[in-house]
């Protein structure tokens, strides 16, 4: 009897992909825990973390890194969640316009609001100044814990917000009109009953702002002057002054890897707690926004979003003030732009472009056929590759960089310096959140779909390719649109990966902050605002059901 | 153009676990043939095999003197219909109905004509461009069959085509579905677990259970002579009582309690005293308001009116529930408690073997073992 064992070409690819992903994620990871295990003799060594922990300068900045981690947690959840319930309960004005501003906010370059602010309370700050002269009040100063919460926070409620408003819309009209028909009203129904359904979404948006300012780079960098967090010290000690300790770096680095591997499964564990299905069949109807109590929630969504927002539109005004590149003058002039451009500025926009574009278009490549192979072809190797794919996940992104040096930086690769390795680490940093979106989107799919084509004569490429990807297109572009906004903002990987040749807008300006030249950092930070906002404006005409949204 | 389908031994498992032992069936060209049972019965599983979308691990499927078994699903020339329709929802109506001609790689114009044919047949050229999510369900399923039908299949495979439809819509289409086969005169496998609807179309029906089946014919003798008491059930409503075949002197005589009729419609091999199962058809037990009438004796639970029937439920004396439907009549209802007798038709009830396997009646017309 004949069998039917040809040769797959889903088969090839899964191959391929896994042996791919051996190298490029799990060989990197690796070396890390190599690194941070050897000397220089190649003998095994717990030096590095015994140094670690033996000095409190060291640890202080894995508990400096939990403080302001976990309070900025606390308070995006804090102003986000009565953010949302305002949105998604009742007929703001404007709605619209607050969801955009909103993800404006999450979506700018990392760094961006630590500028910003600085510009508008740093010591020559335009607010602090105008206190001082008119008022002759001295402000606190920004740098520190509170900067670092301030910026943290105004950039990550945005994301407990869009979270948020997913777990609200599921929430069946009926479960709250029986709750009031049992006496159950106001905020006790809002603690008790609404709040207690969507559990397991704000443990899923506090993972995510948790694990996202746990890993910025740009913010504590900037603001926060003398405290030191964890991202920053894997980075110093990387690059610093006091000479490389490559070992050193890699065990930090380790240390890190656990931690946020711990946070994620705890949040697991707790999410599992917490598991129920919902299905609203009868979505909430929101209740107009009258009287006071509309005027306050008014007033604190708009407040909230202007605070979040009106920075970064401060820096784009700063861009036309007139300086010398360090100090601002009276008066308008493109003096900025024309002093970026003298600092690479046409390079940058190149580079941004190329590895941007390059970036994104392996990831999507990638991201379809993951989702194809877990969701259509679950076998062990393929569930491997997933698993593969998401680690990057809990590697914060500094420590991605470092990877990549030390698994590519030397023959037979000797990538450094290279647009490749700058392309890696952005396909490595942002593909398991494309891949996760990817997986969502296909299984949604019936597979009777594909069926019916092959039925009709399709060979099983030709399915895959007129019927799975042109359904999942939709899903694909929306994705690939934040990505890019994510891509282009880049920061703490490209940090250690970056050189002249390589250098990108936001590396750029990250440089001339670096050097004080905060003049030329406007007018870079300016262009990168633009791309942001533009980029967006695209995926909410693309997208078209703004509430959608996959971060 | 029509074939037939012949299945000898199909074997389907998943790992250990054996969703279909052996089954042997023949479909006859042209014919609407039906495989019916409950969730779960194997009746998909079966027709995702000879579809190609399920493995096959033993057995024989043969498309006329074709041999499918290892046949890629896209080189089967089948036309299936999907329980969910699945219409590509990125082509509009057109290019759905065309997708399995391109495939084929047929001139243009053979395309277009074929593919208006269908459009036309199915009365849904006036929706030629729109999108799938502007059509209705009903619309959808002619889609789906139009362009399972266009590509001239040498079967036609419906998956419960009509379960996402409103009852209404369900007995339209029913009709435009029975219709259509018949004017094509396609070889049609058709899946469903409502019986009505596999009477109303089927030339042919095939009762399953647990992966095996249990009755091949056409609705008449399934419903009037079911094979066994699987069978009885399963189609129709019925009332299972217990009762005792005597046979004195060639006359074969059938007991329940008290009371005795005569049977004149047993088989000859099963003509000996025995215990049996018999099934009472509602509509096969009559009801004497005069409890002390000869009958079984017992007493109304419950009444319902419904217009053209009413139902009676009833407990009779032996502790057994019957439910009784009579052509409603113009005197009063009777009431909860009433005391009534009842006979049986009995040209038309059914007997079984005590265990249910066998229907010991003459008549029993069942493919299966032909």
């Amino acid at each position: 009897m004949q069998k039917n064992k040809k040769f797959e070409v889903w088969t090839v690819l899964s191959i391929v992909l896994f042996l791919l992903f051996l190298l490029i994620l799990v060989y990197p990871m690796f070396g890390i825990l190599k690194q941070s295990l050897y000397d220089k003799e190649g003998a095994l060594t717990f030096a590095n973390f015994a140094k670690f922990f033996s000095k409190k300068y060291y640890t202080n900045t894995i508990l400096n890194s939990f403080k302001v981690t976990i309070a900025v947690t606390l308070v995006s959840l804090l102003i986000g969640i009565p953010l949302s319930y305002f949105y998604s309960f009742y007929r703001l004005k404007g709605a619209k316009i607050i969801f955009v501003v909103s993800i404006l906010c999450c979506m700018s370059a990392p760094f961006l609001g630590a500028l910003s602010w600085i510009m508008l309370m740093g010591r020559n700050g335009i607010v602090t100044k105008f206190f001082l002269n008119v008022f002759h009040i001295r402000l606190g100063s920004i740098y520190g814990f509170k900067g670092i919460l301030l910026v943290q926070a105004l950039k990550y409620f945005p994301l407990v917000f869009i979270y948020m408003n997913g777990a609200f819309r599921n929430i069946d009209n009926t479960l709250i009109e029986a709750s009031a028909n049992m006496g159950c009203t106001g905020i006790r129904r809002f603690f008790k009953i609404i709040l207690q359904l969507s559990m397991p979404t704000v443990l899923a948006a506090s993972l995510m702002v948790f694990m996202r300012a746990f890993a910025d780079f740009g913010t504590p960098m900037i603001i926060g002057e003398g405290y030191r967090t964890f991202p920053v010290e894997i980075y110093s000690q990387y690059l610093g002054e006091n000479g490389r300790d490559y070992g050193f770096a890699a065990a930090i680095s380790v240390i890190a890897i656990i931690i946020t591997a711990l946070v994620f499964f705890l949040q697991q564990w707790a999410t599992g707690k917490f598991r129920f299905s919902i299905n609203a069949l009868h979505p909430v109807e929101k209740k107009p926004a009258k009287g006071i109590g509309g005027f306050l929630m008014h007033l604190y969504a708009y407040l909230l979003i202007f605070i979040g927002f009106a920075p970064n539109l401060y820096i784009v005004y700063l861009s036309f003030v007139n300086s010398d590149g360090a100090v601002f003058k009276n008066g308008y002039s493109f003096n900025n732009y024309k002093l970026a451009a003298k600092k690479l500025l046409v390079r940058s926009i190149n580079n941004t472009l190329i590895q941007g574009f390059g970036a994104l278009l392996i990831i999507i490549v990638f991201a379809v056929i993951v989702a194809y192979l877990v969701v259509r072809r679950s076998n062990p190797i393929n569930h491997a590759i997933d698993t593969m794919a998401m680690l990057p996940y809990i590697m914060p992104g500094a420590v991605v960089g470092i990877a990549l040096v030390m698994a590519f930086g030397s023959k037979p690769f000797a990538l450094t310096g290279t647009m490749t390795i700058m392309i890696l680490n952005l396909v490595v940093r942002r593909m398991p959140y494309t891949i996760r979106s990817a997986t969502a989107c296909l299984m949604q799919i019936h597979p009777s779909i594909e069926e019916a084509a092959i039925s009709l004569g399709a060979s099983k490429l030709k399915t895959f390719s007129r019927i799975t990807v042109p359904m999942m297109s939709s899903g694909i572009i929306s994705g690939a649109i934040l990505s890019w906004v994510s891509i282009v903002t880049e920061l703490s990987g490209s940090i250690i990966l970056y050189n002249n040749k390589t250098i990108t807008l936001t590396m750029s300006t990250y440089v001339q902050i670096n050097r004080g030249n905060y003049g030329t950092a406007c007018a870079f930070a300016a262009i990168l605002t633009v791309v942001t906002i533009l980029s967006l404006l695209v995926y909410i005409k693309v997208s078209g059901n703004e509430d959608d949204i996959r971060l | 153009m029509s074939v037939d389908i012949r299945i000898s031994h199909a074997l389907k498992k998943y790992g250990e676990n054996i969703i279909i032992p052996d089954l042997s069936v023949n479909i006859n060209p042209g014919e609407f043939f039906t495989l019916l049972g409950p969730s779960g019965c194997g009746k998909t599983t079966l027709l995702r095999m000879i579809a190609g979308f399920n493995s096959i691990e033993g057995g024989d499927f043969y498309f006329g003197d074709k041999r499918i078994n290892d046949l890629d699903p896209s080189k089967r020339n089948i036309g299936m219909v999907f329980q969910n329709y699945a219409i590509f929802p990125h082509y509009t109506v057109r290019k759905n109905v065309e997708f399995g001609l391109k495939n084929r790689h047929l001139p243009k114009e053979q395309i277009k004509e074929s593919t208006d044919k269908f459009l036309k047949l199915m009365q849904i050229d006036n929706l030629a461009d729109r999108l799938p999510d502007r059509l209705s369900g009903g619309q959808q399923q002619r889609v789906a069959l139009a362009r399972a039908l266009c590509i001239s299949p040498d079967v036609l495979l419906m998956d419960e085509p009509l379960s996402n439809l409103d009852a209404k819509l369900r007995v339209e289409m029913r009709t435009v579905i029975k219709n259509i086969q018949h004017d094509v005169g396609i070889t049609c496998v058709y899946v469903t677990h409502d019986q009505e609807e596999a009477m109303a179309v089927s030339d042919r029906i095939a009762v399953m259970n647990a992966g095996v089946i249990q009755h091949i014919g056409n609705p008449k003798s399934i419903y009037q002579r079911p094979a066994n008491v699987f069978v009885a059930t399963f189609i129709g409503r019925t009332n299972m009582l217990k009762g005792t075949l005597s046979v004195d002197g060639g006359k074969a005589k059938l007991r329940i309690g008290e009371y005795e009729a005569e049977m004149h419609t047993i088989a000859p091999e099963y003509l000996h005293t025995q215990e049996v199962q018999v099934s009472v058809r509602p509509e096969e037990l009559l009801l004497n308001r005069d409890a002390d009438a000869y009958g079984i004796k017992g007493t109304v639970q419950d009444a319902v009116f419904l217009g053209l029937n009413t139902h009676y439920f009833v407990k009779l004396d032996s502790g057994e529930d019957v439910e009784i439907i009579q052509e409603s009549s113009i005197e009063e209802t009777l009431g909860r408690g009433a005391r009534i007798s009842l006979t049986i038709n009995t040209e038309k009830v059914n007997l079984f073997l005590a265990d249910g396997s066998r229907n010991i009646l003459t008549g029993v017309r069942n493919d299966l073992e032909a």
